[in-house]
């Protein structure tokens, strides 16, 4: 068997008092794509904002239990949290593009990591764009406000972000909830092309995305993870009664 | 029938609201137009230029001008870094505990002490126990420590108006704490920080009382050469004119007002120009 590259152990998690997440337990495997649906407040997203320790921003939240990243335990006390996120790329649900031109956007990873080299910045530039297929649209107004660009241009700007920072692990928290079909369908394209060298990890809540992209899926309720398989089979015969309810509609 | 009734009653809550709006402004305006219609007739370059002579009853306000210049520049040298990097710590960095909590508190209270409080302050503290003696040097870093709670607050709050979201992006791309600070929060922070850091200094310009007994003298018949010298200062100035010189021209009372006006107001235009500059720039 593989390795996984996240194994999840008896993961709690808490705002406050408020327990949102109860006894996780999940091997997300490398080169896959893996789907997490749920009805909404169910605990998706506090779920992969604690795999990149994103969530230490907010100051109420608490966690108990394992969450190791290739054997290191993230939560340890020696783990360098600013390289972990170098390796868990994340894209957030509002596509959140800085102030700056295209350009400065994606070169602000590259600064940040300390490289200065106008070749190197400006080929990152062009790959990133690339392979989260926005280069075309934008190669001409590479110094454009990346605020002007539509909401779908945006996301996958926020993409070729993360790219250019060679994560091995990318997040996306429902990445097209704002999103028109047709920006969905360029991103859901992107995702399948990405996982042959990344590993992705999706919260959506838009079933046909998650059984169209992922190779697994996980339902969550109410801060639990009821059932985890191989995407067909909880798509076609899911094991649980509350998956099938959820998934064919019947609750929401 | 009810939508004439709102109407009324909107009438007469914008006139109430209107004449509210004039008793605050009239006064000030009156006042305005008093030293303006005064002190115009002062003003010439000569005035601005030259010492005065005669016991301050001819000549100009040079030193007094260039005193205040001198303290106000001084002391943002050393309340701007401290009072930003206290607000970038507090905002940032400080964990939300009983601690930080009364040293907000602390801070709030402190901005609105009276400025005769740090006169005095500035006094026991750099006049007399680390022995700056009256001197620039003590009465830039009174105007400094008067204003740090005011630079603090304006700071922070300049900070916490940057989106969360962009604090959560630079580290979910792997940048450091201080990186996201340094490259991604204080660059959308500066145009408040000048704006808030500006109006103190303003306020700096106009005192009186930090400055009383920690630099300001009398009258210098020569310019201050160092730090350590003793200097004019608008503000005093003008209450020398107006309270221990007799037999002195109106105009030249007013004139000096009318300076220290003028450069009061056009440190606060400046900061409004600042501030509306960035704000049609920054749309997220
Ligand atoms: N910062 C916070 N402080 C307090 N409670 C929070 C916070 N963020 C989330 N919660 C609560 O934690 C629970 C789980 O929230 P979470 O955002 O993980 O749900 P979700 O499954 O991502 O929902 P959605 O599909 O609506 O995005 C919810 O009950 C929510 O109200
Ligand atoms: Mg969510």
């Amino acid at each position: 068997m593989v390795n996984p590259t996240f194994r999840i152990t008896g993961l709690d998690a808490f705002y406050g008092n408020k327990h949102v997440l109860k006894n996780i337990n999940i091997d997300i495997l490398p080169n896959a794509v893996t789907a997490l649906i749920g009805p909404s407040g169910c605990g998706k997203s506090t779920f992969i904002r604690s795999l990149n320790r994103i969530n230490d921003l907010i100051l109420t939240f608490r966690r108990e239990g394992k969450v190791c990243y290739h054997n290191q335990d993230i939560y340890a006390k020696d783990v360098d949290v600013v390289e972990l996120r170098r390796r868990v790329g994340m894209v957030f649900q509002k596509p959140n593009p800085f102030p700056k031109s295209i350009y400065d956007n994606i070169a602000y990873c590259l600064k940040v990591h300390g490289i200065k080299d106008k070749d190197k910045i400006d080929a990152t530039v062009e790959s990133s764009l690339k392979k989260a297929a926005l280069w075309d649209e934008v190669k001409n107004s590479l110094r454009q406000n990346a605020l002007t660009l539509s909401g779908g241009q945006q996301q996958r700007l926020c993409i070729a972000r993360t790219l250019a920072v060679e994560p091995e692990v990318i997040l996306f928290d429902e990445p097209c909830s704002s999103l028109d079909p047709i920006s969905t369908a360029k991103i859901e394209e992107l995702i399948h092309q990405l996982k042959q060298s990344y590993t992705l990890i999706i919260v959506t809540h838009n079933m046909q995305q998650a059984a169209r992209v992922s190779d697994f899926a996980g339902f969550f309720l109410l801060g639990e993870l009821i059932e985890f398989d191989k995407t067909d089979k909880i798509f076609t015969a899911p094991k649980d009664k509350r998956t099938e309810d959820y998934i064919t509609g019947r609750f929401g | 029938m009810g939508g004439v009734k709102t109407t009324t009653k909107q009438k007469i809550a914008f006139s109430v609201l209107f004449l509210c709006t004039l008793i605050v402004v009239l006064p000030v305006l009156f006042v305005l137009w008093a030293i303006l219609k005064g002190g115009a007739p002062a003003i010439n370059w000569q005035f601005l230029s030259t010492m005065p002579r005669e016991g301050m009853r001819e000549g100009g306000i040079y030193p007094a001008i260039i005193g205040t210049i001198y303290l106000v520049s001084l002391s943002v040298l050393f309340s701007l870094p401290i009072g930003l990097f206290a607000a970038i710590y507090l905002n940032e960095y400080a964990k939300d505990n009983l601690l930080t909590r009364l040293i907000r508190l602390a801070i709030v209270n402190l901005s609105g002490v009276s400025s005769v409080v740090y006169g005095l302050f500035g006094l026991a503290l750099f006049v007399n126990f680390l022995k700056f003696g009256v001197s620039i040097l003590s009465g830039a870093l009174t105007l400094a420590i008067m204003n740090l709670p005011v630079i603090i607050i304006a700071s922070t709050e300049a900070l916490a108006s940057v989106p969360f979201s962009f604090r959560e992006v630079s580290l979910s791309l792997g940048a450091s704490r201080w990186q996201t600070v340094r490259y991604s929060v204080l660059p959308n922070a500066i145009p408040g920080i000048l704006t808030g850091a500006i109006l103190s200094l303003a306020r700096a310009a106009g005192e009186t009382a930090p400055i009383l007994f920690t630099v300001a003298a009398f009258y210098l018949p020569k310019l201050p050469k160092s730090i350590f010298d003793q200097a004019m200062a608008l503000p005093y100035h003008l209450y020398i004119i107006s309270t221990q010189i007799p037999n002195i021209k109106t105009e030249v009372r007013y004139g000096t007002a009318l300076v220290l006006i003028g450069i009061v107001f056009s440190m606060n235009i400046f900061a409004v120009v600042i501030r509306a500059k960035f704000r049609k720039k920054k749309k997220w």
